[in-house]
């Protein structure tokens, strides 16, 4: 029995070991992330929902501008603030969507060696920028400019907002819209380009088609963003309850809402549980958001 | 009538010292309606020889080109309208590009970008070209899938059919059977030889007996030079001028 003996199937040697350590680290931290979220979600609910079952109006919640949580007979209207909210976030994708997706083709498709990589490392800075930094530009530079074009007395609105929040977003937009535009092939573009299509047919008819998962996914991500952004838009909307009939209005977002009111409120109060409740719709429109960009990006694929 | 005439071709990559000679003294004249076969081993420059017919090198980074190459009588590198001259060349890669679109849409695609709006028009054409390239049976119920779906053969196939929407006067193949089984490759073939009346074939491949079965001359490519020009059976079977060229056909080689 000189010939040394085969391995036996399955022996477990140190390889299996390693790999198992590694699988029970990636299992440990993805199942404490699925319950980090489950637990926020339990929370804000258990907070949030108390607000339901001491007879919440969810029609006035969802059908009266008046957000009165102060007054003597309170009321908890939430309609403004969804205007509010989906106004800036209206006209920040106007800006930002626009920007962003040119950005991309731009760098992407057009740039070259040095100025590529300079625009990219420009892309990077701009997105660090901290959302105070662009609400302190809204608050001063935006405002005073929108006041000198315009000729209106106030420069803190849905535009002022808006063009924060959409120049606050283009800078992400663009990296994973540029991502995505790097992931297309380049056997796609030649064999477009040898049929005698131009640039530019090129990357309409090829790239862009080719790319649309990513670049839808870079716009859904654009209006998460919007949608939950609050500082900014705290610091350039003019805060005011109002249902927006022009971008010159000011207008209080739901997030705003949340911060700056949450500090104020006892803790179990109706405003309060008010508040976890405005909380919870954010989050149930994000996801709904989410889940129809998924779909969206599934129809595509399956053509 | 000689439809394609190179002189002088030098094809070269990068510059000063890391510079690499592609092709260099290459001249021959490829006749209207022949099938003419290029064959040779690897990094021979087929393939940067089909680039410089299209004026792919303006897309190919480092690429130079020299020399003369004429279609028609007129130097490709005079055209002033690159996008224009590429659209009478249908070119097939090795391996095969179905564009991440419908199926339709990709033969669609090259009359559309001739401006071709019509979808009476647009049908037609992409039934005939499909017909053409002996895949219209197999994708006829599901036209609207993504061509990168189709397997390897029905996507090179689709690529064809594709070349074939740009109604081509001369028509590149590289290797087209590199990713295709035996049997779609025979089909391949005897497409090539029924479009052989319409326009010219440039037939670069590796499989010699490939060569010997449809082009009607055939070149030897070796190591960057045109070694051998002449007539299939010829070059199979006949004198050659050179030892390699009888060394290489004959599977005696390296
Ligand atoms: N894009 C490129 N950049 C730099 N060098 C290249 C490039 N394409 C080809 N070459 C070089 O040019 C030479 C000829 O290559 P080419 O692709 O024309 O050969 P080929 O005969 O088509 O080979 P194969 O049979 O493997 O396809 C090779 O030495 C190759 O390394
Ligand atoms: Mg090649």
């Amino acid at each position: 029995m000189a010939a040394p003996s085969p391995a036996r199937p399955g022996a477990r040697d140190l390889a299996w070991a390693g790999d198992k350590l590694a699988q029970g680290v990636i299992f440990l931290g993805g199942i404490s992330g699925i319950l980090l979220v489950i637990g926020i979600f339990v929370f804000v609910s258990r907070e949030g929902l108390g607000f339901v079952s001491n007879g919440l109006d969810l029609r006035e919640f969802l059908t009266s501008p008046a957000w009165r949580p102060t007054s003597n007979h309170p009321t908890f209207g939430a309609l403004a603030l969804m205007a509010g909210t989906a106004s800036v976030t209206g006209l920040a994708m106007l800006v930002s969507v626009p920007l962003s997706l040119g950005a991309a083709i731009f760098i992407g498709e057009f740039a070259k060696g040095r100025t590529r990589e300079l625009l990219k490392v420009l892309i990077e800075m701009l997105a660090a920028i901290p959302s105070v930094v662009w609400g302190f530009i809204g608050l001063t530079m935006m405002n005073e400019l929108i006041i000198d074009v315009f000729n209106v007395p106030v420069g803190l609105n849905v535009l002022n907002a808006g063009i924060i929040l959409g120049l606050m977003a283009a800078p992400i937009m663009t990296t994973i819209a540029e991502d995505a535009l790097k992931a297309v092939p380049d056997g796609y573009r030649q064999a477009a380009e040898a049929m005698g299509a131009t640039r530019w047919q090129v990357i309409w008819r090829v790239v862009i088609p080719a790319a649309k998962n990513g670049l839808v996914a870079a716009v859904l991500l654009g209006v998460g963003r919007g949608f939950g952004e609050t500082m900014a838009v705290l610091m350039a909307s003019g805060h005011s309850i109002n249902i927006p009939t022009s971008p010159f209005d000011s207008v209080r977002a739901l997030t705003a809402t949340i911060a700056a009111e949450l500090g104020e409120t006892a803790v179990g109060s109706e405003h309060y549980q008010a508040l976890f409740f405005l909380g919870i719709f954010l989050f149930v429109v994000t996801f709904a958001i989410n889940l129809t960009a998924d779909l969206v990006v599934r129809g595509i694929k399956n053509g | 009538m000689v439809k394609l005439s190179v002189r002088d071709l030098r094809i070269t990559y990068g510059e000063g010292p890391s510079e690499k000679v592609a092709l260099s003294g290459v001249n021959l004249d490829i006749h209207e309606h022949e099938i003419f076969g290029i064959i040779g081993p690897a990094n021979s420059g087929k393939t940067s020889f089909l680039r410089a017919i299209n004026r792919m090198d303006e897309f190919t980074l480092g690429m130079d080109v020299r020399g003369s190459v004429k279609l028609d009588g007129t130097e490709v590198r005079d055209w002033a309208n690159v996008y224009a001259l590429r659209r009478r060349i249908g070119v097939v890669f090795p391996l095969p590009v179905g564009l991440p679109m419908s199926v339709y849409d990709n033969v669609a695609l090259s009359p559309r970008l001739r401006g071709v709006r019509k979808r009476s028009v647009l049908d037609e054409k992409v039934e005939q070209c499909l017909t053409r390239a002996a895949l219209w049976d197999e994708v006829k119920d599901r036209l609207g899938t993504l061509g990168s779906l189709l397997s390897g053969g029905q996507q090179q196939r689709l690529t064809i059919a594709r070349a074939l929407s740009q109604e081509p006067d001369l028509l590149l193949l590289d290797e087209f059977s590199i990713a295709v089984d035996p049997v779609t490759t025979m089909r391949i073939e005897d497409v090539l030889v029924d479009l052989k009346q319409d326009m010219t074939i440039v037939l670069v491949t590796n499989l010699v007996q490939q060569a010997r079965r449809l082009a009607d001359r055939t070149a030897f490519f070796l190591m960057g030079e045109c070694v051998e020009i002449a007539e299939t059976e010829e070059l199979f079977t006949g004198e050659v001028k050179d030892p390699r060229t009888r060394d290489y056909v004959d599977g005696r080689f390296g």
